[in-house]
């Protein structure tokens, strides 16, 4: 069978104003199988690359932090990296502390936000309203260190912009204690319960071949049973240093990838306790004159997988190329190994397994190979995904 | 695989490559000519097993330079392919996505962005241009897109 590709019709157009984020799908069907995937992205191409190189090496972090809302500690972090890389900075072992904190942190909300999320849409509504209200004091602690909720804007080439009061210190310990102990709850809720081991065991499967072949990254890859995290392989900030593990699963479903964010999360709160039990004293940046010619990579495990930066400079104040790949950019192709051969039902849960910004899969157009005309919108697949839910639910009672 | 042995492997590379640094344990930067990308590419994900993570494209106004940057994240370490493409009017290179289909999307980008061409790409199609931007206008290219 040919499959006709040519432009579909879409129920709402790649600009509306009520998604943040423009990504579009289109999923070809033969009955209730899906049989091919189309995805088309940068309908908000803001070329972040080439407005980089019209910035001073000091004045990208504030730019690069801005790629992602939930990626703002990551971005900049990588960039600082390959500069920090290229110059050759040492930078001082408070600010990679600091660091360390920060981005951990900003795993911890970016999981459980995955978590309720990926609850939404096979109708576990109670999982979205608890992982959105112990999101919340993970929020309030990035705010208390770096005085913002997202886009912190803490590193700088050489080390941070902002310390941690030492006042600070005990109370973020304190509040780290109810954190890790909802998060438990939550883990244990979830792979403990025998309906979601049902819908989600055996569902988009990525197997490892795919996994190396589509070169994905982050939690995508490490419940394929790829081991790599940027973290333990290529350490950076402090976390060569630290007790942590790298959590890797095999089967490669949807269910190995939320057992992979869960455990995760608790890993995090381990690393974060730990960095700011043993936080030294001492500055938290060198100061840094000028950038010599050259070119560095730096790389940083996101909550997504790797972000990866890489800087070239001529030795002048702006680099001459300043290159940005984001996990999702490699993550997202995988969908046409994970995907295809899957049902109708169980498509929003793959997609939003590897963890893409949600609002990308509210752009989903089903199209009907022989007529090419538009079978299911957001709604429709969103209700269906529960439905099948609803359904192995029955069949536990 | 130790360091070593990693170091030996890319050596194995020297006929192909015009120059090959590595200014740290984890970072290597090997550079060669267009027509040696796809064997050197290719030896590296399937010989030495590393990871594709990116490409970058450079205008340096003399000749286009694409940056493969591969990971072998069992030592942590980086290589960098840097390759030249030195006709400037049909800036054209061997598509690598044929055995790797990780770098599908990165060269529709520096195709649509820079103007290469990626012989062999199944699909070179638009992916960062809206389907009505003009042909032959490359907004990544030095001049910017006018």
């Amino acid at each position: 069978m040919k499959v006709a590709m040519q432009k579909p019709v879409l129920p709402v157009g790649p600009v509306h104003p009520l998604q943040e984020e423009m990504e579009y799908f289109q999923l070809t069907v033969d009955g209730e199988i899906v049989t091919d995937i189309d995805v088309r992205i940068s309908y908000n191409h803001r070329g972040i690359e080439q407005i980089s190189e019209t910035l001073q090496f000091d004045q990208v972090p504030f730019l690069v932090s801005r790629i992602c809302g939930i990626c703002s500690a990551s971005h900049p972090l990588a960039y600082v990296q390959a500069v920090e890389e290229l110059a050759q900075i040492t930078v001082p072992e408070r600010a990679l502390y600091v660091r360390t904190i920060i981005n951990e942190l900003e795993r911890i909300h970016s999981h459980i936000l995955w978590v309720g999320l990926a609850g939404h849409f096979i109708g576990y509504e109670t999982v979205f309203m608890w992982a959105w209200k112990y999101r919340e004091p993970v929020l309030d602690l990035l705010e208390a260190i770096t005085g913002n909720r997202n886009n912190y804007g803490n590193v700088k080439v050489g080390g941070c912009r902002e310390d941690i009061d030492p006042e600070l210190v005990p109370e973020m310990l304190k509040a780290m204690d109810p954190i890790a102990q909802k998060m438990e709850m939550l883990t244990k809720a979830v792979l403990d319960d025998p309906i979601l081991h049902a819908r989600l065991k055996g569902v988009g499967i990525l197997s490892k071949t795919d996994a190396v072949r589509y070169a994905v990254t982050g939690p995508t890859a490490r419940a394929s049973g790829v081991p790599i995290d940027v973290r333990r392989d290529d350490p950076y900030a402090m976390y060569g240093d630290l007790d942590w593990n790298v959590i890797t699963q095999d089967e490669g479903d949807v269910f190995a990838k939320a057992v992979v964010r869960l455990l995760e999360t608790l890993e995090a709160v381990k690393i974060v306790r730990q960095a700011l039990r043993q936080l030294p004293d001492g500055p938290v940046a060198v100061e840094v004159r000028e950038i010599p010619p050259g070119q560095g990579v730096g790389h940083v495990e996101a909550p997504r997988g790797e972000t990866f930066h890489y800087v070239r400079s001529d030795g002048s104040n702006r680099p001459v190329r300043h290159k940005a790949r984001a996990p999702s950019y490699v993550n997202v192709p995988s969908f046409k190994a994970s995907c295809i051969g899957q049902k109708m039902s169980d498509v929003m849960i793959t997609l939003a397994a590897v963890d893409p910004c949600y609002s990308c899969t509210e752009r989903i157009a089903v199209v009907d190979t022989r007529h090419r005309k538009v079978l299911y919108t957001y709604e429709d697949l969103l209700r269906r995904s529960r439905q099948e839910t609803e359904r192995i639910r029955r069949r536990f009672r | 695989m130790n360091d070593q042995e990693l170091r030996g492997q890319i050596e194995t590379l020297k006929d192909r490559l015009t120059g090959l640094e590595q200014p740290s344990r984890t970072r290597y930067y090997l550079t060669c000519e267009a027509e040696h990308v796809y064997a050197v590419c290719r030896f590296l994900f399937e010989d030495v097993q590393a990871r594709f993570v990116i490409a970058t494209v450079i205008d340096n106004d003399d000749n286009y330079e694409i940056v493969y940057h591969f990971a072998f994240d069992e030592l942590g370490t980086v290589i960098n392919v840097q390759a030249f493409l030195r006709d400037r009017d049909h800036p054209t290179v061997a598509s690598i996505t044929p055995f790797l289909p990780g770098a599908e999307w990165i060269e529709r980008e520096m195709h649509d962005l820079m103007g290469i061409h990626f012989e062999g790409h199944p699909r070179l199609e638009r992916l960062i241009l809206a389907d009505d931007w003009p042909e032959g206008v490359y907004p990544l290219r030095k001049g910017g897109a006018s």
